[in-house]
């Protein structure tokens, strides 16, 4: 069982404020997790037209951005390894790859998106309405607002990254204090879990 | 644990931090400001709602065109809905009373993360804001009804976006509320202080807290893709796009089900920690009201469906909901017979917040057992969508919420705000109220199974006489309200200085003085062995 | 303040469980490019549950971290399961 601890007056917990990130990945799973259940339901009961609308996705796209989370992923969690080896230097580099990794995850993300409004298809657009069945306007109304909110959640994790990356430099976040850097790549990898669900679920039901 | 705080010591009323006045007061983390800022905004739309609830039963004093048309009276039940629901009954005994007594009552000085503690109480000024804009600006007021059903919630022409995005603001304030929770009970209870030595009402709130946690987000992505589908045309939820109305249902009630177990849990925290005092003896069953609890805030979470046997899911889900529904009586009753055996043989001191406390356990039986009306698929078919459906709900949530939020401020106003408010009309307020509620909750069951619908502006002839009935106990009920108010108000100013220990309770926030210093206690006090929050001797 | 000290993960290992998602990544896009019927869904479903416990376990920390937090998450997950369960409930019996 978990100890108790007192305020002070500079109260550092760093127990408490991994379980608040815990608690906040929770609500995001939940988040998500509904979305989930949407895209459940929805392929129940329109199994074919997912199944021919999810060839209009291009797989290398997919699994190049899936590679890229996964080693985004890494490094994030080897930054921590860095902080706690008390290399300053190597954390922020390794930080800075991560960063580096979602800002090309979201360019590929803009391409793949622009390729498809450029073909007509986006939420609500005339071209879909027309030409294709109810099954496909959901698969396509479920892939962009799913890829959307998780790009959403990439550019969050940026900024936590960001605001950690400054705190190391100061010295604020150090490994005495490594909360801030730890819950950015808690953050982090949650965003790289959920995506791990949305890979197969959108590029892979060929 | 024994006080020997000098009377003028800085209590966290009068503290003067860096701030001073008002900014003293919103710019303050101390999570007992936090609570009374959240009491009086709370307070403030309490009473808003209050007037839109008054103007319908108004309205239904007589068939036909009363004071409204059937437009007006759309977006009055839907605006009354919205703030009745998201901004007082979910947060309500919370964020109140939660923030003010949680870290007093385990032993801490604050909640673990203060800042977000102020940030939630923004976002729900900030939701509440949001909600009313809809109503001064745009095309007209919503008139959805507060469960925002698809595909009618993008199809009126009605100004919903607002609307539903500050429900969308407001979860997220409930949700940093329950994360707050959650951590403070994990990491900041006092030495000494074990799970099992929890006082009720911190067990209640840690259970609530989760389903704050859990439940909110669905309703928060759900009510985001209402908002897309009104902007894009998506098709989620649009039959004529392919999309399913009833899987909105579905997901609305996979959070709006649980929420009313947010809505009761504390409720039942805040009855746990009465009855005991005013009994002067060890609450019966103290692990049994703690796993009645968990079991409901588990359960409660599995039965959302009871809420659609009529809108044609499968009959699978319907005997599914329908069995897991009765399930969820049981750890109800058990705490009702908890409360009764806690009073058998005590030595009960019958004062106001106990009058309020038993009349809870009064309303909250009724509405119970109405429940399994509704929760049993046969006769749940005949009274769907009728006046019945409006008692039951009323009798649970304003009689199971309402009269618990009456019986805690009555119990915890003295270490609140250090003065007694004046007993002999807090009495009267209680009886006037509880007669009032009475004769307006009650016609309902039966002009319900008479078959009078709800949402009407309108109704048959034959319906007169208990709406009649019900608009004259609404009246009764306001003047009640206006008795209760009108006292505490007066009392928190003028009343008589309070002991700091006036009902002889046990717990750890009646050992710290009336009000509370600043942060709650010098040294964090220990519990020791045999020390635990109900033993009386 | 700190009551225990940190478990350091080396790098490593990190490389280690990275070839292991990557390896998984490449044969799931491979087993699903086979024409498999219904069980493609199934199958690509299969290794994202094994990539996300390993997220989870060593990414995450959890198999450093106190029980509690394990018991934690494991509920969170098994409470999304039955939700979603409980709503195909309706689906699949319509």
């Amino acid at each position: 069982m978990e100890k108790s601890t007192q305020i002070t007056h500079d109260h550092y917990d760093a127990e408490a404020s991994k379980i608040g990130m815990w608690l906040f990945i929770f609500t995001e799973l939940l988040l998500f997790g509904v979305l989930f259940i949407i895209y459940a339901v929805y392929r129940y009961m329109n199994t074919d037209a997912f199944h021919l609308a999810a060839e209009e996705l291009d797989r290398f796209i997919g699994t190049l951005n899936t590679v890229l989370l996964l080693i985004s992923s890494m490094t994030i969690a080897m930054a921590t390894t860095a902080l706690q080896k008390k290399n300053k230097k190597l954390t922020l580099l390794l930080s800075s790859v991560t960063v580096l990794l979602g800002i090309v995850f979201l360019v590929n993300k803009y391409f793949e998106w622009g390729l498809k409004f450029s073909h007509g298809i986006w939420p609500g657009s005339e071209h879909m309405i027309e030409t294709m069945s109810q099954g496909e306007i959901l698969f396509f109304g479920l892939y962009f607002i799913m890829t959307g909110l998780h790009a959403l959640h990439i550019i969050i994790g940026l900024v936590i990254i960001g605001f950690a990356m400054v705190g190391v430099n100061k010295g604020k976040v150090n490994s005495n204090r490594p909360s801030l850097l730890e819950n950015a790549g808690l953050y982090w990898h949650l965003v790289d879990l959920i995506w791990i669900f949305l890979f197969p679920l959108f590029y892979l039901i060929t | 644990m024994h006080t020997t705080h000098a009377e003028n010591e800085a209590n966290y009323l009068k503290y003067k931090g860096k701030y001073k006045g008002l900014l003293g007061w919103i710019l303050s983390t101390d999570h007992k400001r936090i609570g009374l800022l959240y009491l009086y905004s709370i307070g403030t739309m309490f009473i808003v709602g209050a007037l839109l609830g008054l103007a319908m039963k108004f309205e239904l004093l007589a068939p036909g065109k009363t004071i409204m048309n059937a437009q007006t009276y759309n977006a009055t039940f839907t605006v009354h809905g919205v703030i009745m629901i998201f901004m007082i009954v979910v947060p309500g005994l919370p964020a109140v009373f939660g923030n003010f007594l949680m870290p007093i009552m385990i032993g801490a000085k604050d909640v673990a993360f203060p800042k977000l503690n102020l940030l939630s109480w923004y976002l729900y000024v900030a939701g509440v804001f949001l909600v009313l804009s809809a109503l001064l600006f745009g095309s007209g007021t919503p008139d959805t009804g507060w469960t925002f059903y698809a595909p009618y919630s993008f199809k009126t022409g009605t100004n919903l976006l607002p609307a539903v995005f500050g429900a969308f603001v407001l979860g997220f304030s409930s949700i940093l509320t329950g994360l707050n929770f959650l951590v403070t009970i994990h990491r900041l209870r006092c030495p000494g202080l074990k799970w099992t030595k929890l006082p009720l009402f911190v067990w209640t709130l840690y259970g609530t807290a989760w389903i704050q946690l859990l439940a909110t987000p669905v309703v928060g992505i759900t009510l985001v893709l209402i908002a897309l589908e009104r902007v894009f045309g998506v098709g989620i939820f649009d039959p004529a796009l392919g999309g399913d109305p009833i899987l909105y249902q579905h997901l609305f009630w996979i959070y709006s089900h649980p929420a009313v177990y947010i809505m009761i849990l504390p409720a039942m925290g805040a009855i746990s920690e009465i009855i005991p005092t005013f009994s002067q003896k060890h609450v019966f069953g103290y692990k049994a009201i703690i796993a009645s609890t968990m079991a409901i805030a588990f359960v409660g979470w599995l039965v959302w469906g009871h809420h659609m046997y009529t809108a044609g899911m499968s009959g699978t889900a319907q005997y599914y909901f329908s069995l897991l529904t009765f399930i969820v009586a049981i750890p109800s009753a058990i705490k009702v017979f908890n409360w009764i055996s806690t009073m058998y043989k005590g030595s009960i001191n019958i004062q106001t917040p106990f009058y309020w406390a038993v009349s809870f356990i009064f309303v909250f039986m009724i509405g119970g057992l109405s429940g399994l009306v509704l929760g049993a698929l046969s006769t749940n078919v005949y009274v769907h969508d009728t006046a019945f459906v409006v008692g039951h709900f009323h009798y649970i949530v304003f009689g199971g919420t309402g009269f618990s939020f009456f019986a805690a401020i009555h119990y915890w106003f003295p270490k609140i705000f250090g003065r007694m408010y004046d007993k002999a009309w807090a009495n009267i307020g209680w009886l006037v109220f509880f007669i009032g509620f009475l004769a307006l909750y009650t016609p309902m069951f039966y002009l319900g199974l008479m078959g009078m619908p709800r949402r009407y502006y309108d109704y048959l002839e034959e319906f007169h006489g208990g709406n009649i009935l019900s608009t004259f106990g609404s009246w009764i009920l306001a003047t009640g309200l206006i008795i209760i108010i009108t006292n505490l108000v007066r009392s928190a100013r003028k009343g008589p200085k309070a002991e700091s220990n006036p009902w002889h309770g046990k717990t750890l926030e009646w050992a710290v003085p009336s009000p509370p210093p600043l942060e709650n206690f010098d040294e964090i006090p220990v519990i020791a062995e045999d020390d635990g929050p109900y033993n009386y001797k | 303040m700190s009551e225990e000290k940190h478990h350091i993960v080396s790098y490593k290992f990190y490389v280690i469980i990275l070839l292991v998602l990557l390896a998984l990544t490449f044969s799931s896009v491979e087993i699903t490019s086979i024409e498999l019927g219904k069980y493609t869904v199934a199958g690509a479903l299969l290794f994202a549950v094994v990539k996300s416990y390993l997220v989870l376990t060593y990414f995450m920390h959890l198999k450093f971290d106190k029980p509690y937090i394990k018991i934690m998450v494991g509920f969170v997950f098994a409470v999304f399961v039955v939700t979603i369960v409980i709503t195909l409930l309706d689906y699949l019996y319509r």
